[in-house]
Order: structure tokens, then C-alpha cells, then sequence
């Protein structure tokens, strides 16, 4: 049962995945990332993950993809203007990205000898047992994190405000 | 012992961590509308957070899902610089086919 949702799960994220590559329209592609996205906190409910799946599906879904839309909707995006690509590019990506999985699966299918952990907690993705760690053992990081923010909104604003100088 | 990865092994979470993300490089290089790139980049750092959380499951330490919140972080920074950067680009050469952006070619 476990093992069918696990696969079900993994054909409908590659499936979504594959269709934000090839899909002309960059709407389109924004939907199916959405789906991906879905799909992958499903992944990490299976996971035992439950915090992390939600966090998950309110950052991407959320607010990361209602920011992709915007600005698509915004410079007026669609499968007229989507530009076009000469085909023997296109076919050289696709091969390097193939030789990539290629390599990637092959020498990764070998590993074996890794044991997993012997007594399980099926709480530590609880957000009781997350919040506990993150604000002690890595609560520097969390501070840092924070900065960052100030500085990608500090960023983002001048980036996006009107230069007097060139129009 | 009744978890996930007692059912299904940790290398089916390393091959479509490993498929997802190869599909990720794929599309950035056949693709060249920049925002088209950019979700192939979170396609890409989805991949990896679901290895680490598989990982973190799997060793039955919570450090994994940490790190998976704080690249969640970074991942909203960068989209939210990046679409700006994006949006900048369209407003000073009216395209955001990143095979106009040749004007630091020698």
C-alpha cells in the first residue's frame, strides 16, 4: 500500500516535472510546477516529515509560485512570445542532460553498505521537536537567515524601482 | 519498525532525487525564456531537499530537515531578487530571451 503511494507519488512529480520543461506556454509551465510542488510534500508526509510538508506547500505553492505567475501575468508572458531556441541546441541539452542521469543513476544504484538507524522516532518531524533544535543548536544559523531576508527585500526594491536615468 | 523506509528502500529515493534533478538541468539548457530557467533551478533544489529529507529520516536525525528549511529560505530569496532582475531586464531590452544578453561578448 505504502509502497504504491511511494510510487504513485514519484510518477506524477517526474510526470509534472518533465511537463514544466517541454510545455511552451510559461502559464502552463507555472501550473505544473504547482503540481510537482504538491506532489513532493506528499513525498515528505511519507517521509514523516509533517512540518516540512506543510512549510513546503505554503513557501512554494504559496508564495514563490504566486510571485512566478505575477510577474508572468505582469510582462504580459504567453506562447506567442516564448522565444525560439535553433534545434541542435536543443538536442545538445537534452543529451548532456541525459548523460547526466545516466551517470548519476548508474553510479548511485551501487550504494549498499549504508545501515539505516536502528530505533525509530517518528517524531522528530514535528514541529515541537524542529522548533526545539532550531533555537538552540542552530540558532545562529536562524539570525543569519534572517539578515538575509533584510537583505534580498533591501535588493529586490531598488532592483525593481524605476531608474530615473535611462528611461 | 514501521516507517517508509522500511517498505521502500533509500536507493529509490536517491534515483528520483537523481531523475528530478537531471530533469532540472535539462531544462535549463534547452530552455531559454529565463523564467522557464528559473523553475528548472527549483526543480533542482526540490531534489535535493527531498534527498535530505529522506536522509534525515533514514539516519533518524532532525539536522537533515533543518538544512531543508534554511535552502527553503534561500530558495524565496533568491526567486524574489531573481524575478526582480527579471522584470528589470524586460523593461530595458523588452525580451527576456536570455540569447539577447550577448552585450558583455568581446
Amino acid at each position: 500500500m505504502i509502497a504504491s503511494v511511494f510510487y504513485f507519488l514519484s510518477f506524477v512529480s517526474i510526470f509534472f516535472a518533465v511537463m514544466v520543461v517541454v510545455s511552451k506556454n510559461p502559464v502552463h509551465s507555472v501550473l505544473y510546477l504547482i503540481l510537482t510542488f504538491f506532489s513532493i510534500a506528499g513525498h515528505y508526509l511519507l517521509l514523516n516529515a509533517q512540518f516540512l510538508a506543510l512549510v513546503h506547500i505554503v513557501v512554494y505553492a504559496g508564495a514563490i509560485m504566486v510571485l512566478f505567475l505575477f510577474v508572468i501575468m505582469l510582462l504580459n508572458l504567453n506562447a506567442a512570445t516564448e522565444p525560439v531556441k535553433s534545434s541542435l541546441m536543443k538536442f545538445a541539452g537534452a543529451i548532456a542532460g541525459g548523460s547526466l542521469m545516466l551517470v548519476l543513476i548508474a553510479v548511485l544504484s551501487k550504494i549498499n553498505s549504508i545501515q539505516p538507524a536502528h530505533e525509530v522516532n517518528t517524531q522528530i518531524g514535528l514541529i515541537k521537536n524542529l522548533g526545539k533544535i532550531l533555537f538552540t543548536e542552530y540558532n545562529l544559523p536562524f539570525e543569519v537567515a534572517s539578515i538575509l531576508f533584510l537583505v534580498a527585500m533591501i535588493g529586490t526594491v531598488i532592483l525593481a524601482k524605476k531608474n530615473p536615468h535611462t528611461s | 519498525m514501521n516507517t517508509i523506509l522500511s517498505i521502500v528502500p533509500i536507493q529509490y529515493y536517491i534515483i528520483l532525487s537523481a531523475i528530478l534533478f537531471s530533469i532540472g538541468v535539462m531544462g535549463v539548457l534547452t530552455r531559454s525564456n529565463a523564467i522557464i530557467i528559473f523553475m528548472s533551478v527549483e526543480i533542482m533544489l526540490n531534489s535535493v531537499n527531498l534527498l535530505l529529507a529522506a536522509f534525515s529520516t533514514y539516519h533518524n536525525d532532525a539536522a537533515g530537515q533543518i538544512f531543508v528549511f534554511f535552502i527553503m529560505a534561500v530558495a524565496a530569496a533568491e526567486v524574489a531578487v531573481g524575478l526582480a532582475i527579471i522584470v528589470m531586464i524586460y523593461r530595458n531590452i523588452n525580451t527576456i530571451d536570455i540569447y539577447n544578453l550577448n552585450k558583455l561578448k568581446g
